[in-house]
């Protein structure tokens, strides 16, 4: 407060922008200028902090709760547990615990594979389009067509095409270009993994092409004349140039892809419904199974916490370790 | 400054407050007379879709209003949504007055408190519990608890077959026991075509058939004073004896492991299968093309002498239960609707309409409940349909035990052959899963 009454840099900024508050006090129309911000602000926090951070809150505290079907009428009554929700959910030993294991690791493989693939192709893709030829504008929308379309209704066809007996997959697979075995199945067993991550890459992979092309057009033409003069090939030219520009923007790309396809719930609930098969078994899935299908909120409240923490440690190392690097590399 | 920050930490304050009162919320109010005019009315999803619940229902709501006076705001939940949505009613305490429910789910729902309980008093402005079937009142609640919901709609399982699928094969009568089934299945399962249809994906379907052949081998999936155990020797064998129609006896095809949105009777009345187990299904038949006289219905097989009672189970008492939400604020007016819908009149018309049971005796003796088909569920219901285990986990029951037969299932579609101790580590799996939530 006092550093910014004595501050003088806002006096006549207050006394142009308002010229009829010059005759009062000083003190009113600053607080007012300063405030404004703030008050604009407001209605965006509020309502921040009632669809955000108070769900957050409260499932922060259902954690430490033995939140059973006996007391979901008035769940405020239910007994603390304590840390019992989370001996539960982290005891490896015990069924519930090695389970939320198996899903972790599925889910880190799986996302691993989801994001690196969404990147490679929606980076390949990006740099070709940068070539004009005709009917550029035609397929750069047709790319940005599964990012628009509904994921309900998307990922409904996709269990459709799945589909074992009448599926088109197995369809085009086996009877068109004979590369199965008989027709395997895709919704259950271990195949069910490919299938998800067929449609998470799908859904996922026109959002890193459209961030990528939209980063490319920041690179300066100039750059890549002087790089062919000098004899450098298009290989090189994508590793030497157009590569660490874009650094800055795969970095963003990259942390809000894996933070999506980790917490991707509709994709897997859609295709495998409420058990999905072992194979496929995402944390979000997992976690919704362990607290609606069996009525103990408490354990997925517990599980859905340290799902929050882990991600938070991630961004949280990945954010230090790539501006790190970006320092150093500029340095 | 000063005054923004008022200003802010009291906004902050007004939101936790608001948050806080939404939460508690839930235990408030105990049910009241407040609003007597009005009534929300859940309806679950019945006939061919949801539209065609509102066409069906609505004149009657419009004949309780002119009786009463009371208007009804109907809404038919898809099933997909129902549980869920009964949840978050509970939860919150803002919901409907009277509302369906599967009547698996009683004693679970009963638990959380969220139902008027129907003791004496209230049973008594129905008309009394002795107006309804027995076996339909077995599935309402926990036993030596009062009712959570009365029965609304009865159904049973039967064994529906393809009559000219059978005369091919040459087949004389349907089934009897199910070494008979796994017999006339092999004459049927070649070509392309296929004994019995199944629903592997789908975990309640999956519940049901199993829950029946347990009883038959004469046990069950909990014990008496309603503790998990699914790993006695009754329930293995049931699941083995369910999963191995596909992995050893193969008359299920390998397809039907994911089916889970009732594929098996679009291949029943595509001809592509000659049997399947289910509960009323021939408005769907009818709806999928398939004529009333191509296909004809029998009692679900037991192991051996005819359909009756304990180890002759032959299959549970499946229908819907009407409830009403302990929160309603039109008590009285929720009763009487209640009355209306159980009253004999309406029972016989809707039942009719939607192909399934009344569970109210005296709407029974309606001739259009004499037709073959409805005359094996109703003397299934009668005589040889046991409810599914009254206990407060039953959902978990159906998830736990439901993926267990899926991934068996699933096994088998593989082709793998399934060892008792196959199905009993899948068993113990889901029983782990129950014991330690």
């Amino acid at each position: 407060m006092t550093t910014l009454v004595n501050s003088p840099k806002g006096d006549p900024a207050v006394r142009e922008d308002t010229p009829g508050a010059t005759r009062r006090p000083r003190r009113p129309g600053r607080i007012r200028r300063l405030g404004l911000p703030y008050l604009l602000l407001l209605p965006a926090l509020l309502l921040e902090i009632l669809v955000h951070l108070l769900p957050i809150a409260i499932g922060f505290v259902m954690a430490f709760k033995e939140l059973t079907q006996n007391f979901l009428r008035d769940w405020s009554a239910a007994p603390w547990t304590g840390l019992g929700n989370f001996d539960v959910a982290v005891d490896f030993n015990e069924p519930v615990g090695k389970a939320l294991l198996h899903s972790f690791w599925i889910t880190c493989v799986f996302t691993l594979m989801s994001v690196g693939l969404c990147w490679l192709l929606g980076t390949a893709a990006a740099v070709f389009m940068q070539e004009t030829f005709t009917g550029r504008g035609f397929l750069r929308t047709l790319f940005l067509v599964p990012y628009a379309l509904p994921v309900y209704a998307a990922v409904i066809t996709w269990a459709f095409m799945f589909q074992r007996d009448n599926g088109l997959v197995n369809h085009v697979l086996h009877d068109q270009l004979g590369l199965a075995d008989g027709h395997p199945f895709w919704l259950i067993g271990d195949n069910s993994f490919f299938a998800l991550l067929t449609v998470s890459v799908w859904k996922g992979w026109p959002f890193a092409f459209l961030i990528v092309m939209a980063g490319l057009q920041n690179i300066p033409k100039e750059l890549y004349e002087a790089a062919a003069m000098d004899g450098a090939g298009i290989w090189q030219q994508i590793r030497r140039i157009t590569l660490p520009s874009l650094r800055p923007v795969n970095q963003v790309l990259v942390l809000v892809l894996f933070l999506w396809t980790f917490n991707d719930f509709n994709t897997p609930f859609v295709l495998f419904g409420r058990a999905a098969p072992e194979a496929a078994d995402l944390i979000s899935v997992h976690i919704y199974q362990s607290s609606f299908a069996t009525w103990n909120f408490g354990t997925g409240a517990a599980m859905s916490v340290l799902l929050l923490l882990f991600l938070l440690l991630v961004t949280g190392i990945y954010l230090v370790l790539t501006s790190r690097g970006r320092k150093a590399s500029r340095g | 400054m000063r005054r923004i920050r008022a200003l802010a930490s009291s906004a902050v304050v007004v939101s936790l407050l608001a948050a806080a009162t939404a939460c508690g919320g839930g235990s408030s109010s105990e049910g009241s007379n407040e609003s007597p005019k009005t009534l929300t009315y859940w309806a679950s999803n019945q006939g061919p879709n949801v539209e065609a619940d509102k066409k069906i229902l609505q004149p009657e709501l419009d004949k309780f209003e002119k009786q009463t006076g009371i208007k009804v705001k109907l809404e038919v939940v898809p099933w997909s949504d129902l549980l869920t949505r009964i949840l978050t009613a509970t939860t919150s305490g803002e919901g409907p007055d009277v509302l369906n429910i599967g009547n698996t789910w009683s004693s679970s729902l009963q638990a959380t408190g969220a139902l008027l309980p129907w003791d004496r008093k209230n049973f008594d402005k129905v008309g009394g519990k002795d107006r309804f079937v027995e076996s339909a009142l077995g599935s309402t609640g926990a036993q030596g608890k009062d009712p959570a919901a009365v029965p609304l709609y009865s159904m049973a399982y039967a064994l529906y077959y393809n009559k000219a699928m059978f005369k091919e094969a040459g087949i004389a009568e349907p089934p009897k026991t199910w070494d008979e089934l796994t017999a006339d299945g092999a004459k049927i399962s070649k070509g392309g075509k296929w004994g019995l249809g199944a629903e592997g994906s789908n975990l309640s379907n999956n519940i049901h058939q199993v829950f029946v052949l347990a009883k038959q081998h004469g046990g069950d999936f909990f014990t008496a004073d309603g503790k998990a155990d699914f790993t006695n020797d009754a329930a293995v064998a049931a699941v083995k004896q369910y999963v191995d129609m596909m992995a050893t006896n193969k008359i299920i095809a390998p397809g039907n492991a994911e089916y889970a949105k009732n594929q098996s009777l679009s291949d029943f009345s595509k001809g592509k299968t000659a049997m399947v187990l289910w509960q009323a299904a021939a408005t769907t038949f009818k709806s999928q093309g398939m004529k009333d006289d191509e296909w004809g219905v029998a009692p679900v097989p037991v192991q051996s002498g005819a359909p009756g009672a304990g180890k002759a189970t032959n299959s549970m008492v499946a229908g819907i239960n009407l409830a009403v939400f302990k929160n309603t604020k039109n008590t009285d007016g929720s009763l009487k609707f209640v009355k209306f819908m159980t009253s004999d009149a309406e029972q016989k018309l809707l039942c009719k309409t939607y192909g399934s049971i009344p569970p109210v005796k005296a709407a029974q003796s309606d001739p259009a409940f004499d037709r073959p088909e409805l005359k094996v569920l109703r003397e299934t219901l009668a005589t040889s349909a046991t409810a599914l285990p009254q206990v407060s986990n039953e959902s978990q029951f159906e998830t736990s035990v439901g993926t267990a037969v899926k991934n068996l299932f699933a096994q088998a579609a593989n082709g793998k052959k399934l060892s008792t101790a196959d199905v009993k580590a899948e068993l113990t799996k889901a029983q782990q899963q129950m014991a330690s939530q």
